[in-house]
């Protein structure tokens, strides 16, 4: 599988690696923009990314692995990540991951994000997604899901299948 | 005086130092307010540097003083204090005996507690106290120790770095007997293959970045990161690539711990039971110094030792690997003559005897730009009273940005300022070919050279009546000698080399010769005082005060005043 970035999107990051003092600064939206287009971020992108502002692989290599955000394996097309932080874990966090994993046949006892064969889902615990007054909360790739319930869990998964 | 040597590479006068007067543990000290940082330009002076002006020593591990400050690994915290100031006045508040009073840095939300800081990257003041001998310094050590210990996986009977560790020197100087740490440690990858010369235990790594600043900031190869976070934190090539640039062994030098080890050197010694001799690397003409370690004569590395003049603290790993053909097994060890077993004096009687018998213009010498230059002097003697050719072999390589240069000769200054060689070494030998060929020249004389590579092949060294050669290793010369003279590897001798810069410097006798092999120095001056063109020698020191005296470059440098660094002479 050959690496290859869309010309329009190369020419967006072009123009925004122009708004920083040093090129160098542009490194997380490049990221960002590449993990959002190609779902992860694979060695190919960090090369890319690094010769397109002028770094070594290793600097950029360093961010990928520092923010749990980005991703160096493909995940599932429907991301759900489950709030655990305070208010979502006092509000019952932990059996809302436990419902999507059991549902989805994972392994309730393994820490990280878990991927379903079918590359359909991926299910994780994340921190703190700031709505803790509606705790518990889930988000369902860019969709906040508020109050999260078990009917809740069903409904998007039979949404992802 | 012209061409007096000079110990500095810039001889101006340096301007006036500005002071600042300082306490350290409670002894006023006057420390210069201006030091270099590691690239030579004029910073405020740190705590850390005052504290080692006043022979106090600040533990660290991330500071080095050829590297850029990092200031993270917070082992050389201290306590210090500063003036108090009148706010209204702005004049400096005094206690009741007429002192100034003090305020010792506390934790702003903790006004009882001391607040340390890095004395590595803390400017001093003028009237600042620093307490590095203090129970309150003593207790940030404790617990920076301690903390650096958590995953430490404690291997130290196994490990390389063990003897020349700062994790065990600073445990047993300021740690603590036991750890608090109860819970698992965190594992981290082991024995991780960085590069061809380079292996990587993250479990010993304390995260100093040393080499990640050596390899970006010296070498000019921003290879080494540090990937993933918190205690996971890990030492890192980027995927798929190596570290293996020239200067990946330095890594290993500056690691203060025994996460990067060498290949070449991992579980062959432990570092306790090495002999270390100050010597100078042969690998090219930059003339790199280094400290040899050798066991029951057996060399077992080489590590570059500090010159801010030659080599700061650094040399490439193509000179520090090239030790291991002093001990190699072929080495010549036996004096033959016309392919007999000989001993020394009946050669070197046979020897002067034929010299001295010998027509003028009828010896041609050919040395090498890698024998010191006392042998090159008494060879350019004997080349004087023989009215003999003389010329060394050049031997070029590729230059880099920071010490390899492109004259592979450890010498080539020594051979041309004693007058064995012109400017542009081995420009004579084609003479020296065609004179064989119609031969005028009927004795050959070959000092650590094949000859047979650069222009005069076996057919026509077979013309030559009489070939004397002095070797190391066998070779199509040494084959066909008449008289074979086994020499000495510059780790078995004393000497010295000039290098490209003329820098003259001395090296030591780290390991014994093999065999019958004696110094060439030794026996060149026992045929040189025979024939009545040198003072018998019998101390290098002597040797070398003599050719200083005799060779206008050297004009006032004597054995004596080298040190251990060499002093520069104009070239």
């Amino acid at each position: 599988m050959s690496f290859s970035v869309p010309a329009k999107l190369e020419a967006q990051l072009d123009e925004l690696t122009t708004h920083y003092p040093q090129k160098r600064s542009a490194s997380l939206m490049f990221l960002h923009a590449l993990q959002e287009h190609f779902g992860y971020v694979s060695p190919e992108a960090v090369d890319w990314t690094a010769g397109k502002l002028g770094l070594q692989p290793i600097n950029v290599q360093e961010l990928v692995t520092f923010y749990p955000m980005f991703r160096q394996t493909p995940l599932g097309k429907t991301q759900v990540k489950v709030c655990r932080t305070l208010s979502c874990a006092l509000a019952g966090s932990d059996a809302l991951r436990k419902h999507f994993v059991e549902k989805l046949g994972l392994d309730a006892h393994k820490h990280g994000a878990q991927t379903t064969a079918d590359g359909k889902f991926t299910v994780e615990f994340v921190e703190c997604l700031a709505s803790c007054g509606t705790a518990p909360v889930v988000m369902v790739n860019d969709d906040l899901v508020e109050k999260c319930t078990a009917a809740d869990c069903d409904r998007i998964l039979s949404r992802g299948r | 005086m012209s061409n007096a040597p000079t110990t500095a590479p810039a001889p101006t006068a340096p301007p006036p130092v500005e002071k600042i007067r300082i306490k350290v543990d409670g002894r006023e000290i006057d420390v210069p307010k201006m030091m270099p940082d590691w690239q030579g330009k004029l910073v405020p002076t740190t705590m850390l540097q005052a504290c080692q002006i006043a022979a106090q020593e600040v533990p660290h591990y991330c500071y080095h003083p050829k590297l850029p400050i990092a200031g993270n690994c917070r082992m050389c915290l201290v306590e210090f204090g500063t003036p108090v100031m009148d706010p209204a006045t702005k004049k400096p508040v005094v206690n009741e005996d007429g002192s100034p009073k003090i305020a010792r840095s506390v934790l702003p939300y903790e006004p009882g507690t001391p607040r340390g800081a890095i004395a590595c990257a803390t400017p001093i003041s003028p009237g600042m106290e620093i307490y590095p001998s203090s129970p309150a310094t003593k207790q940030m050590r404790e617990a920076v120790l301690e903390s650096l210990l958590i995953n430490h996986p404690l291997d130290c009977p196994i490990c390389d770095q063990a003897g020349e560790c700062k994790l065990q020197e600073y445990s047993v100087q300021h740690g603590q007997a036991a750890s608090r740490f109860v819970e698992p440690k965190v594992h981290k990858p082991k024995a991780v293959d960085l590069g061809p010369r380079i292996v990587l235990d993250d479990e010993r790594c304390v995260l100093c970045t040393r080499c990640i600043r050596f390899t970006r900031d010296v070498a000019g190869d921003d290879a080494l990161g540090i990937v993933n976070r918190g205690s996971y934190n890990t030492i890192s090539a980027a995927p798929g690539k190596q570290f293996d640039n020239n200067y990946t062994l330095n890594t290993v030098d500056i690691c203060p711990v025994g996460a990067l080890t060498s290949k070449d050197f991992r579980f062959k010694m432990r570092v306790w039971f090495l002999k270390e001799t100050k010597s100078v690397c042969t690998s090219c003409s930059t003339g790199c110094n280094i400290t040899i370690g050798s066991r029951e004569n057996v060399i077992h590395r080489y590590e570059p030792r500090d010159n801010d003049a030659v080599n700061a603290s650094w040399m490439c790993d193509a000179g520090r690997l090239n030790y291991t053909w002093v001990g190699r097994a072929d080495r010549l060890q036996e004096v033959r003559v016309r392919g007999e077993r000989s001993t020394w004096p009946v050669a070197l009687a046979q020897i002067t005897e034929h010299l001295r018998q010998a027509a003028e213009g009828s010896v041609a010498i050919i040395a090498s730009a890698r024998q010191t230059t006392e042998e090159l002097y008494l060879l350019r003697r004997l080349a004087v009273r023989l009215g003999a050719i003389t010329d060394a072999v050049e031997r070029e390589g590729e230059a880099d940005r920071l010490l390899v240069s492109a004259d592979r000769n450890p010498n080539s200054q020594g051979a041309r300022l004693t007058g064995i060689a012109y400017t542009e070494i081995g420009i004579s030998i084609p003479t020296i070919a065609d004179g064989i060929r119609a031969g005028r020249i009927r004795t050959l004389v070959v000092f650590g050279e094949d000859v047979t590579k650069v222009g005069i092949d076996a057919a026509l060294l077979a013309k030559v009546e009489t070939l004397i050669v002095s070797d190391i290793l066998p070779n199509a010369t040494t084959a066909a000698a008449h008289y074979l003279l086994p020499g000495c590897a510059h780790a078995e001798k004393r000497g010295t080399f000039i290098n490209g810069k003329g820098r003259v410097q001395k090296f030591m006798k780290a390991v014994e010769p093999r065999g019958d092999a004696r110094p060439e120095w030794e026996f060149l001056a026992e045929v040189a005082k025979a024939l009545g063109t040198a003072d018998g020698f019998t101390t290098i020191e002597g040797l070398f005060n003599r050719m200083a005296s005799e060779v206008p470059a050297l004009a006032g440098v004597e054995w004596s005043k080298l040190g251990d660094t060499g002093v520069t002479v104009p070239v």
